[in-house]
């Protein structure tokens, strides 16, 4: 990385050894990556020590919260086992309610951490170090939530198993022509294959957490992290499998990713109702869920940077950016509602055209016109710099995208349906208390999750952070006046490696 | 236990919980490590390995690594899954128990598509993960290497090189002579025993009373035939404390 400029974007000294440099040359990565002029030993200080302090009481007062959000879970979905799921608020045109809604909108939030961990990566946005555990914890925890819908809403959920290949007594197989056979594959794989990527990620950290609780003398707290860890030693000949296993992770992440969200939109668009019968579905519900799912991130990495005082790992300037993907994706999203609305008139087409002026005018006109502000008018506040730098902003407009996301998946579901094409049927759908509970029970299981996340590992990559410092660098301890130019250290038989920047090189003295 | 396995599995065990014995020499930095390693190549080295929190740039090529042969198992393991995606769906559908639904095609590959590439991604992520181990050897739950107490900064903030007893240029007190010439901070002598630190004056200590001449480098370099005795059994003595 070349950062050759004095003064970074902010007004601050560039960081690494070009600071006198005289080649003016303005690159995009100004800031640096992880402000305070830390050392290696200071982030994994800063980041370990909150899995190896006492639990903290307000760490206790959260779970406890969560853990009652559990609990109304529990009793929501053992009241819907044993009654069936006639206590949603289900009728006959709407058969699919809330629990849809709530499954697409856990999938979609679920969607930022693997696009962080993967398409970022790809994209050698080195930025992404500081926020992409999270991030792909929140992903795996907003899959479990999202997979609890469907799961009880096929009514006998102890026939779950009928969803996948597996030989059973009526000798049959899943219908592999369905959509929904689609997405039980391709939520549960995706849920695998972020677990694997996660997990990867972890090895080296959980192998640092381990040589700490050795020195701190915590055995059985060494002998867990050593049978997670694998065996992990930082050897360079791992390394090198292990980069090129984690180059590929995320190479097969990143189609993946954008799959989940094109198969869950098939569920819609494969059939033949006015309003989710289009082909503008899968790409369209690929940026809304990216648009959730960086919205959710940055709510959740607002609180915790702040709470754990790791402000000089997930600075400003990566929320900014996490802002600037919301205000694109956002945008993308309002382009695809306007398209829609264009596509349905200019069809011809009579039920598509009553499909789309019922939503905006019909009885759930409400849930549009909150969708319509939500998405597509408050992200535009991000085109301000300050707005985009401002946590109060930042948090609200993460909050307002979730819940307009929220009432998109709910005027896509229940304003497609309770207008069928038979009049004799259409009914108003409302649901339950039931409904709710589940859905606020499914929030307990998420924070209940996170919290545990945050308590018991890394919440930040330490050993990638150090990666992206500039002394992790060789270059940067080169003999003689400090400039990194590459040359010198090494013997004329080697040759020089890949990626020298020549500007730097010839500018070097 | 270890007695029940076959002598192959035995053997490679063995081979596999030795190659950590050897010299270990911590550095200061990713820098002094890196050099120290182009350098002790250029010297005749080759069971060298360097331990770091991150992984280092340029250090693949310092240490003359090939290029991981990983994409190509992953590539395979991709297409068994596209086969086996294709195969499943075919065989369930059109062989095993045919429905005709709507009068579609009992198998096309247009409706297969999704779940073919699925299972693509779900078996090449599998291959990566399960490959990246195997090569790695990992999970390896005993390394002698864990003995040194310094070493477990290795994945904190200190940077190690570690030169294995079976390279044929290796040589106890030459290769700690070595080692201190190029900046290392401390070298220890890690085996199945313990870790043993060397002297940090830079110059090589006597290990044992070497019969003969003393006071010479050559003398030293007869210490070398200690190392070179056969290695002893494998037995992980699993003290406590030692992951």
């Amino acid at each position: 990385m070349a950062t050759v400029t004095s003064k970074n974007a902010y007004g601050r000294p560039a960081h690494g050894d070009g600071a006198a440099d005289d080649v003016s040359m303005k690159t995009l990565e100004d800031a640096p990556l992880v402000a305070g002029n830390l050392s290696f030993h200071d982030i994994t200080e800063m980041v370990s020590v909150h899995t190896e302090k006492k639990t903290p009481a307000a760490w206790f007062l959260a779970f406890s919260l969560a853990l009652t959000g559990l609990g109304i879970l529990g009793i929501a979905v053992a009241f819907l086992v044993f009654n069936g799921p006639g206590v949603w608020g289900l009728n006959n045109p709407v058969f699919w309610g809330w629990a849809i809604v709530n499954f697409v909108w856990w999938v979609g939030i679920g969607h930022a951490g693997t696009l962080i961990s993967a398409v970022l990566f790809l994209f050698r946005q080195k930025w992404r170090t500081s926020i992409n555990r999270a991030a792909e914890a929140m992903t795996l925890f907003a899959v479990v939530c999202a997979l609890l819908f469907p799961t009880f809403h096929v009514g006998r959920v102890w026939v779950i198993y009928y969803t996948l290949p597996i030989p059973n007594q009526m000798a049959m197989w899943p219908n592999f022509k369905s959509p929904l056979l689609w997405d039980v594959f391709a939520v549960s794989i995706y849920g695998t294959v972020s677990l694997l990527f996660w997990y990867v990620g972890l090895i080296p950290d959980l192998g640092t957490l381990r040589d700490r609780a050795v020195r701190q003398g915590r055995m059985l707290r060494a002998k867990i992290l050593g049978f997670l860890s694998l065996g992990w030693t930082g050897s360079n000949r791992h390394w090198r499998h292990y980069e090129r296993a984690y180059l590929i992770l995320a190479g097969l992440a990143t189609p993946l990713v954008l799959s989940v969200h094109s198969v869950v939109s098939f569920d819609f668009a494969v059939s033949l109702v006015p309003g989710w019968h289009t082909t503008i579905f899968p790409p369209y519900f690929v940026a809304g869920a990216i648009f959730s799912g960086f919205a959710m991130v940055v709510t959740l990495l607002v609180i915790s940077r702040k709470v754990y005082g790791l402000e000089n790992l997930i600075t400003i300037d990566h929320l900014e950016k996490m802002n600037i993907v919301i205000l694109v994706t956002g945008s993308i999203v309002g382009f695809a509602y306007i398209t829609e609305f264009f596509i349905a008139w200019y069809s011809g087409v009579e039920y598509e055209r009553f499909a789309f002026l019922n939503r905006a005018t019909g009885p759930y006109f409400w849930a549009y016109w909150t969708m319509m502000t939500c998405n597509l008018i408050f992200p535009q506040l991000f085109w301000v710099k300050k707005f985009r730098r401002s946590i109060p902003i930042m948090f609200a407009i993460s909050i307002t995208t979730n819940i307009g996301m929220w009432f998109e998946r709910f005027v896509i579901v229940v304003s497609s349906l309770h207008r069928d094409f038979l009049p004799s049927s259409w009914d108003y759908y409302s649901p339950t208390l039931w409904d709710v509970l589940t859905y606020v029970g499914s929030f307990g299981l998420f924070a209940t999750l996170f919290l545990l996340f945050l308590r018991f590992v890394p919440m930040v990559a330490i050993a990638e952070i150090k990666g992206v410092l500039p002394q992790a660098d060789p270059h940067f301890y080169s003999h003689g006046d400090g400039h990194g130019d590459g040359h010198g250290v090494e013997g004329p038989s080697i040759a020089e490696p890949a990626g020298v920047n020549p500007m730097q090189a010839s500018s070097a003295g | 236990m270890a007695l029940l396995l076959p002598k192959p599995i035995r053997t490679a065990l063995e081979t596999r919980a030795n190659e950590h014995v050897g010299l270990l020499a911590e550095f200061s930095d990713p820098g002094a490590l890196h050099d120290a390693v182009v350098d002790l190549r250029k010297r005749g080295y080759t069971r060298l390995d360097t331990f770091s929190p991150f992984p280092i740039h340029g250090m693949d090529r310092a240490m003359g690594l090939p290029y991981s042969k990983l994409a190509f198992l992953v590539f395979v393991g991709g297409v068994v899954g596209l086969l086996a995606g294709a195969a499943l769906q075919w065989w369930t559908s059109a062989v095993d128990y045919p429905i005709n639904i709507s009068n579609k095609p009992l198998f096309a590959i247009e409706a297969s598509v999704p779940i073919m590439f699925e299972l693509t991604i779900l078996f090449a992520s599998l291959t990566a993960v399960g490959v990246m181990l195997a090569f790695n050897g990992l999970p390896k739950p005993y390394n002698p290497l864990f003995y040194s107490d310094r070493f477990g900064r290795a994945t904190d903030d200190a940077f190690f090189l570690h030169v294995g007893e079976a390279d044929p240029t290796f040589g106890r007190a030459t290769t700690a002579s070595d080692l201190f010439g190029l900046g290392a901070l401390a070298v220890e002598y890690v085996d199945h025993a313990g870790a043993t630190d060397l002297s940090a004056t830079g110059e090589p200590i006597v290990l044992e009373p070497v019969a003969g001449p003393t006071g010479t480098t050559t003398a030293f370099v007869e210490v070398t035939d200690l190392s070179a005795a056969p290695v002893a059994p494998v037995t992980p003595p699993h003290t406590g404390g030692q992951i």
